[in-house]
């Protein structure tokens, strides 16, 4: 896996399986690998993998079946579709618009030509 | 679980190791960091019993390293910097060597050595420098230990190989193990190491997780210049800049950017983390 270089590692790895989500490479229910397994694939420390784990728990992307493993929820891709929307419109959007007004660019014409 | 306390060690006069205390935990891939000569060696063979402390302790699951007791030895794999090339097979060196350690597994010997591309049945000494150190990385990892110390692993690996040795160094060993590996070569275990310890002339600087580094220090990338910056460094594209972290925003930790923090603001950061 390609990391970039000013995120950090936890937060690229829960980007990577939100986007496994988004396309549909991992649906409802699916099993995803043990946090070693995912660490070996990667080269990345397990305790990493298993922040990731944590937070996308948290966020009721996954969930854990204890001794089993951790699953997709039923409702991920719904969840995972707000939070960006959400992201887009507080932190993207906003800084979009802020480098078109830099640029001189005019929404509305952007908006003609597309 | 290790526990260091009060450590000291000097050659002749030469005092490398003053007052070192630290504990190391199960489950941990610690990446031990510091500048030539501030004794990461003499710390590793002091944690494997090849040398006796000359004040304070080491306590490993309750034993004393410098006992040697079979129990501790047979469960515990030290990996040198430098290695002898013996005058047999590779495979032949790890049937014969294996016996010591209780749960050699020769089997996760060549599946490693597999992993490196590296021939079993080739003699060690007609081995390059970096073949010869994947054999004995193979090794040590088939040996299975809980308590496993390795002295500047990638030195010598080509480029395949480093990414090969993350990978093999997170699949093939146990969960309960405590692995303390030294190293100048961060970028080769960048996303490995963690926790990081940060080694000075008698004194330890750091010995903190990622998530508890990128909780107190924030890593900016941008090309915006940040006023009360503790370090900074030019890169192509801008800038890396270490500040204390007051938004609570998690950045990727950059460590060399960290140690060369850690380095200019010694007791600043001694005092962050230990709060």
């Amino acid at each position: 896996m390609e990391f970039n270089s000013n995120k950090s590692i936890y937060l690229q790895i829960c980007d990577a399986i939100c986007e496994q989500i988004l396309s549909g490479t991992l649906g409802p229910h699916e099993r995803i690998p043990s946090v070693r397994e995912y660490g070996a694939e990667i080269g990345v420390n397990p305790n990493t993998v298993m922040r990731s784990y944590e937070k996308l728990t948290n966020e009721g992307v996954i969930y854990n079946r204890r001794g089993i493993g951790y699953f997709i929820s039923a409702d991920a891709k719904e969840v995972v579709l707000e939070a960006l929307r959400k992201d887009f419109m507080e932190n993207e959007l906003p800084a979009i618009l802020k480098r078109m007004k830099l640029l001189g660019l005019d929404i509305c014409k952007v908006m003609e030509n597309n | 679980m290790i526990t260091i306390k009060d450590l000291g060690f000097a050659y002749g006069e030469k005092v490398v190791l003053k007052n070192i205390s630290m504990t190391l935990e199960e489950g941990r891939i610690y990446g031990l960091l510091g500048e030539n000569g501030v004794g990461k060696t003499t710390l590793l063979t002091l944690l494997c019993g090849l040398k006796r402390p000359q004040a304070g302790s080491i306590d490993t699951d309750g034993l004393k390293p410098f006992d040697r007791q079979p129990s501790l030895l047979s469960d515990q794999y030290y990996l040198s910097d430098e290695v002898p090339a013996m005058n047999m097979k590779a495979e032949e060196y790890a049937k014969n060597y294996g016996k010591f350690w209780e749960n050699f597994d020769l089997g996760k010997f060549h599946e490693v050595m597999a992993v490196f591309e590296n021939d079993p049945q080739q003699k060690m000494t007609h081995m390059s420098f970096g073949q010869l150190k994947k054999t004995y990385i193979s090794f040590a990892l088939a040996c299975n230990t809980k308590h496993l110390y390795m002295d500047e692993p990638t030195n010598g690996l080509d480029i395949p190989s480093k990414s090969q040795f993350r990978k093999a160094v997170t699949k093939y060993t146990r969960e309960d193990s405590i692995i303390l590996i030294s190293t100048h070569q961060v970028r080769d275990l960048e996303n490995i190491i963690d926790p990081i310890i940060i080694l000075d002339r008698q004194d330890v600087l750091l010995n903190a997780t990622l998530e508890e580094i990128s909780q107190k220090l924030y890593f900016d990338y941008s090309s915006e210049k940040i006023e009360d910056a503790l370090y900074c460094e030019m890169i192509p594209g801008g800038n890396i800049q270490v500040c204390l972290n007051q938004s609570g925003e998690d950045s990727k930790v950059n460590i060399e950017a960290l140690f060369n923090t850690v380095h200019q603001h010694k007791e600043l950061i001694k005092g962050i983390f230990n709060k």
